[in-house]
């Protein structure tokens, strides 16, 4: 019964998918079609299909999974044992605290930590191993894109966790299930729509990360981002930049059909 | 409850001192008598001291905050209030492309987006500056509220509003007094997570602003070419300090008022 | 329900009082002056002490904002909606914005102080008759690197030696088209304004046999990596190199003899000028012989004040690594605009390029 009342609050909504989303995407289209003199052409679409840019889509997809996962993996835990500590919602806001400190400056920071002569280096020398050059490969690229993406994918498994009823473990529990049982059948079905979202804010925005991509990565991953980044600002090409966005839209739309609410509406 | 094991301790440990390793860091140079995150020098207070002195900086700062508390406020409203709607869609087919409209923001890059909205704001002859910032902050951020708030009323028991109904609860009670507070945990993790969007964001701010408005993010990226001046390290681990400090004691207070509220009702 | 409204009205209180704070900061910074201008740089590109200066002197209040990159600055001037009475360009946008009309002329005859510019810097070939800009910074590319670090017979005085196999994952390039496909041009001996299809595909092929020693290609980052000895050879604009060997004294820099660019940052009032008086009043003062060399010393690039040098400690001027005598200019080329199409064709040869390193 969330009907005719709640159809009301979408307006304010719907307003703002007009003007800061459609209108935006009618200009990107618009811009696609055109050349460098403004006349109207299709070739922004075919140059995408050369083997360049597919080659930088499957790169983008490739290191947008690894991301998503390795954020996955590292949070699941960390939200589900968030939730049995006792200041839960302290040390949850502790998670979001870190980055509302601006990102250029971390980044200087990990350059610095990853550095030759910075402290990692310095205490894998303790142990006696050889300065590794961390930076410009692909594990510090990861690292830190996993590190951006972390509270993002914290916080919704956080809260569908949080108000998960324990009574329904504990049943489980007490039917013989082991705790991987438990942990399959019962607990991640239930926070799947948690899961979902997670990955829906981790896995869009890192098929478009940029600037990580060479401050990090020194340009050895180029993502769509990094292009279209560089086709409007550096080469002054918007037709192609819109292009590449256009096929970044669609491609998130067939993310979305993908990994949509099975179910119906609620009634 | 149980206690944590060792293990898991320990795990959290490690994530935490990840998460921080980088700010310490940044803090740490900010007490470098030398000019930059390189060499530690010796212990200063002079980048403190050059916060305080520089009036723009500060006010700078201010406007960045501002822009984050009024444009997550804003846009947790309209995201609540528009995934409420987007459940209440019976239809499919529309509700999944009202979603991805919704994620389309989230996948254009920022160029792409502070673009379009500078072409769009310059079509309507919007003056540039605080307002075209705001508006654009609030139309970055309301696809992340949406997207922590569906989950949550996902996983509503619908049975829950019938009984409400069945009481007599009207259409408002039953969104102030029963889908609200069951979301809440969605609708602050959508704040937050707006704060984070329009904390971070430099694209878009760059361009549409104007007319003197600038940001701290806008500052910092066109420092790069010169080098990135420890000044706004000092002024990051001023914030830091406040936010930690206003997070934990308002966890406390409100932590203390409420067990006390209990304890007079018994 | 009650923690949501509880939350928002905090909220908004937090912004009032914030924005009263914000308000009296600024009114204390602006004594009642109603006369302003709105100065568009590059962030730490300037002596904030000179700004304060200029508002005593004249009691023109500056309004001061920053871009990052050229090109996201003409995009907004071109925009509107926002009124800067002065921007620092470098010299291939001034070719750009003036194509688009987006400059104004500026009138020399305001500016008594333009003498102290050394008659080199004017008149060049991006804008005869100083029309449109006054020179503010210059500089050259080259390769900044570690003596200490590298084999001995590298001086870096020919663009070859990047090719050395001792520098095997050693160097770093600038993230831009024009420097990299420059540099392959260069290294040709060719001219890095080219526009023939043929000697481009030549070029990216001979950079594409520098791969294996490319470590990373990246921007301003350069500077801490080069700073703490991370990073051994990177080829870069001198004012960086200049900010690195500041901090880090073993570093050394060269601009290879075949030939390399030449760089200017100028000033420019552009279109969106609302106090074009103003403007020539802050171009006149910077042009000042005490306060360019004031400004120098804080920013560090080399200066096309020829009043300023006399008063800048010697060692800084005779230092021909940043103040290359004439005869050493003469070999370098200033970037010519190309023209969007070719600027479109430099850097699908770079995207080739980069994609070639790993």
């Amino acid at each position: 019964m969330f009907s005719k009342a709640s159809k009301g609050s979408l307006f304010p909504y719907y307003i703002w998918i007009a003007l800061f989303v459609i209108a935006p995407i009618v200009l990107i289209v618009y811009y696609s079609m055109l050349d460098l003199n403004g006349n109207f052409t299709l070739a922004n679409y075919t140059a995408f299909f050369s083997s360049v840019y597919l080659k930088m889509t499957l790169t983008s997809f490739w290191y947008a999974f690894l991301i998503t996962f390795f954020t996955l993996l590292i949070a699941y835990p960390t939200a589900f044992l968030l939730t049995k500590t006792k200041h839960k919602h302290l040390w949850l806001m502790l998670i979001i605290i870190p980055s509302w400190i601006n990102l250029l400056l971390k980044t200087y920071a990990f350059i610095g930590i990853f550095g030759l002569y910075g402290p990692i280096n310095a205490f894998l020398e303790v142990f006696g191993l050889e300065e590794q050059q961390i930076l410009f490969t692909d594990f510090s690229f990861i690292f830190v894109s996993v590190y951006i993406f972390i509270p993002f994918m914290i916080i919704p498994i956080f809260n569908s966790l949080d108000k998960l009823n324990p009574t329904l473990v504990y049943a489980a529990r007490d039917l013989g299930a082991s705790s991987f049982t438990t942990f399959r059948r019962v607990i991640f079905p239930l926070t799947i729509d948690g899961v979902k979202s997670g990955i829906q804010v981790t896995f869009i925005p890192a098929l478009s990360l940029f600037m990580i991509t060479r401050l990090i990565a020194g340009n050895q991953v180029i993502t769509l981002g990094t292009a279209i980044e560089q086709q409007f600002l550096v080469s002054q090409n918007w037709g192609m930049g819109s292009t590449i966005a256009v096929f970044l839209i669609i491609i998130m739309v067939i993310i979305m059909l993908l990994t949509g609410q099975k179910k119906g509406g609620r009634a | 409850m149980k206690k944590l094991s060792t293990a898991s301790k320990v795990y959290l440990l490690l994530v935490f001192v990840v998460l921080y390793a980088p700010i310490f860091y940044l803090i740490f140079y900010s007490f470098n008598s030398g000019g930059s995150m390189n060499n530690f020098e010796s212990f200063t207070f002079e980048h403190y001291e050059a916060v305080f002195g520089d009036s723009r900086l500060l006010v700078i700062l201010i406007n960045t905050v501002i822009i984050a508390l009024l444009s997550g406020l804003i846009a947790t409203i309209i995201g609540t209030l528009g995934a409420i709607g987007i459940v209440s869609i019976k239809d499919k087919k529309m509700r999944n492309t009202l979603l991805s409209l919704n994620n389309v923001l989230i996948v254009s890059p920022d160029v792409v987006i502070g673009a379009s909205f500078l072409i769009l704001f310059t079509m309507i002859g919007v003056k540039l500056g605080f307002m075209s910032v705001l508006v654009s902050h609030v139309a970055f951020s309301i696809p992340i509220v949406v997207l922590m708030v569906l989950p949550k009323l996902l996983e509503m028991n619908t049975s829950l509003i019938d009984a409400a109904r069945d009481l007599g609860a009207s259409r408002r009670d039953v969104l102030t007094r029963v889908i609200l507070p069951y979301i809440q945990p969605g609708i602050f993790a959508g704040f937050f997570l707006a704060l984070t969007y329009s904390l971070d964001d430099f694209a878009v701010t760059f361009f549409v602003t104007g007319n003197g408005f600038s940001t701290l993010s806008i500052e910092i990226y066109s420092m790069a070419r010169t080098g990135i001046s420890l000044t706004v390290n000092a002024i990051s681990g001023l914030v830091f300090f406040v936010t930690v400090l206003v997070v934990v004691g308002y966890y406390f207070v409100t932590n203390r008022t409420k067990r006390a509220g209990q304890e007079v009702q018994r | 329900m009650k923690s949501l409204v509880q939350a928002t009205v905090a909220i908004i209180v937090v912004c009032a009082l914030l924005f009263f704070v914000a308000d009296r900061l600024e009114s204390a910074g602006s004594a009642g002056s109603k006369d302003t201008i709105t100065v568009y740089n590059w962030g730490e590109y300037i002596d904030p002490e000179l700004i304060d200066q200029f508002t005593e002197e004249t009691g023109i209040k500056v309004i001061y904002e920053t871009f990052d990159s050229n090109e996201a600055m003409m995009t907004k001037v071109e925009q509107g909606g926002s009124a800067y009475d002065i921007a620092v360009p470098s010299e291939y946008m001034v070719e750009m914005m003036k194509e688009k009309n987006l400059l104004l002329p500026i009138d020399h005859s305001k500016l008594p102080n333009l003498q102290n510019i050394d008659p080199y810097f004017l008149d060049l070939a991006f804008d005869p008759g100083n029309e449109f800009t006054i020179p503010y910074f210059w500089g050259t590319v080259g390769i900044v690197y570690n003596p200490s670090l590298v084999a001995d017979h590298l001086d870096f005085t020919s663009w070859e030696d990047l090719w050395d196999p001792s520098l095997k994952d050693k160097v770093f390039l600038v993230d831009g088209a024009r420097e990299v496909i420059g540099m392959g041009l260069n290294s040709l001996g060719e001219s890095l304004n080219a526009k023939d299809d043929a000697l481009l595909r030549q070029a990216t092929d001979k950079l594409i046999t520098l791969s294996p020693n490319i470590k990373a290609i990246i921007g301003d980052e350069i500077t801490p990596l080069m700073i703490n000895d991370e990073a051994t050879v990177a080829l870069t604009w001198s004012g960086q190199a200049a900010d690195m060997m500041w901090e880090n004294e073993e570093l050394d820099f060269a601009v290879p003899e075949e030939g390399s660019n030449l760089w200017f940052d100028s000033f420019v009032i552009p279109k969106t000028a609302a106090n074009i008086d103003g403007a020539h009043a802050f171009i006149n003062f910077m042009l000042d012989a005490e306060v360019s060399a004031q400004n120098n010393d804080y920013v560090g690039y080399s200066t096309p004040n020829a009043a300023a040098m006399e008063l800048m400690d010697p060692e800084v001027i005779e230092d021909e690594r940043f103040y290359p005598d004439e005869e050493l200019r003469d070999n370098l080329e200033v970037y010519e605009n190309l023209g969007l199409q070719w600027i479109g064709k430099y850097n699908e040869y770079f995207l080739e390029f980069k994609m070639s390193i790993r």
